[in-house]
């Protein structure tokens, strides 16, 4: 009999993340409603939920990908992988403002290059704390601190140690990570509450991943906007980090 | 037609990721420049072209909306398979140095947005970026 299960459930691994994906949002819902009178979102605490259980995945498993890694789960693998996410972003653009979109245009433009160069140089400046003093390791882990994928990229472009390029993917996860749970604590501190805002806000921290979580746990309506400008992020950083940023670095520390 | 939808937003979707990618090898760096965002921009676009002349109405609209309701879900899928285990034990520094770029991204924020607002009303013909 459990073999039956497994087979099913492993062989529609789809349905299965739909299925366990849904009862995650229902004792969410349910967690919000009841313990915090539906002032923290549901959805905020799914996603808390979610990676609190992708830290258990990675503990027992010793496996890079979460929950995903444990055989039940995979299912949860496609339906949270990146196919899915950008249809789905893409699906959220319709109804859409296009006169909001058009009135943040440029300051989102702006948001997107303070964004990589802030971040870089909070990587750098840490990274130099700890005693880092060579452009590569301190371009890599700063361009790690822009996004997960920046910090590789760049690292492989200017040829870091393998080390420095997991410290960098790190960095660059941890950003994800809290940019997902702090978000919607931090939005009413900030003023993240209309459309343009959050196309500052995605300019800003572009993970796109941890946007996309953030705002969805803040407000959904924000989410197109947010997303808008954090897809461009990843790019610029991938096209600043490995020049522009380490030809600076060279010049300051030689 | 629902279909009618769902194709509609897959065909956005390919399109502005196909685009994203020729930038990307056009700029000679490794990542999709900003496919999706072309792509919602195409649908927003498109969108509101094909509803004005009544070809995209009622049930197909309901082949895009039920994708944009399915979001959540996914990114709490999403969020299950982050690697927050390797990410807590990059060690400290890496800790530190995403924090640092997080809050310090936070607190722009409500400066980026009070240039931002103050752009509208200075209207004076400034030079054009590229």
């Amino acid at each position: 009999m459990y073999e039956s299960m497994m087979k099913v459930i492993t062989g529609y691994g789809l349905i299965s993340g739909f299925a366990v994906i849904g009862l995650t949002m229902w004792v969410s819902y349910w967690i919000s409603d009841t313990f915090t009178k539906g002032r923290l979102h549901g959805s905020a605490i799914a996603i808390l939920l979610g990676l609190a259980l992708s830290y258990v995945g990675g503990a027992f498993t010793g496996g890079s990908k979460g929950v995903v890694d444990i055989p039940l789960l995979s299912g949860i693998g496609l339906l949270g992988g990146a196919m899915l996410r950008d249809f789905a972003i893409v699906a959220t653009a319709f109804g859409v403002s296009v006169d909001e979109l058009k009135r943040a245009g440029y300051v989102g433009v702006l948001a997107l290059f303070v964004g990589v160069g802030s971040s870089f140089i909070a990587g750098v400046g840490v990274a130099m704390a700890f005693g880092y003093t060579d452009a590569v390791s301190l371009t890599t882990i700063g361009a790690g601190a822009v996004t997960y994928i920046v910090g590789p990229v760049t690292g492989a472009a200017i040829g870091a140690s393998s080390e420095v390029m997991a410290l960098s993917i790190a960095a660059g996860l941890i950003k994800a990570i809290l940019v997902m749970v702090m978000t919607p604590f931090v939005a009413p501190l900030i003023g993240l509450n209309n459309p343009r805002s959050a196309v500052i806000f995605g300019g800003l921290m572009g993970t796109s991943s941890g946007v996309a979580g953030g705002l969805a746990a803040t407000d959904p309506k924000l989410v197109p906007y947010g997303c808008l400008t954090a897809a461009f992020y990843t790019a610029l950083g991938c096209l600043l980090g490995p020049s522009l940023l380490f030809l600076v670095m060279r010049g300051l520390v030689g | 037609m629902i279909i009618y939808g769902v194709a509609f937003l897959a065909l956005c979707t390919l399109a502005g990721l196909f685009v994203g990618e020729l930038l990307g090898k056009w700029m000679g760096i490794p990542a999709n420049v900003g496919g999706v965002g072309i792509a919602m921009l195409l649908l927003i676009g498109l969108g509101s072209y094909l509803g004005k002349r009544g070809l995209f109405t009622g049930k197909s609209e309901q082949g895009v909306s039920f994708w944009a309701a399915i979001y959540i879900p996914i990114v709490v899928a999403m969020a299950a398979q982050q690697n927050v285990y390797g990410a807590i034990s990059g060690g400290p520094m890496a800790i530190l140095a995403g924090t640092v770029a997080v809050v310090l991204g936070f607190a722009l924020v409500p400066v980026l947005v009070r240039i931002g607002n103050r752009e509208p009303a200075a209207v004076v013909p400034t030079k054009e970026a590229g």
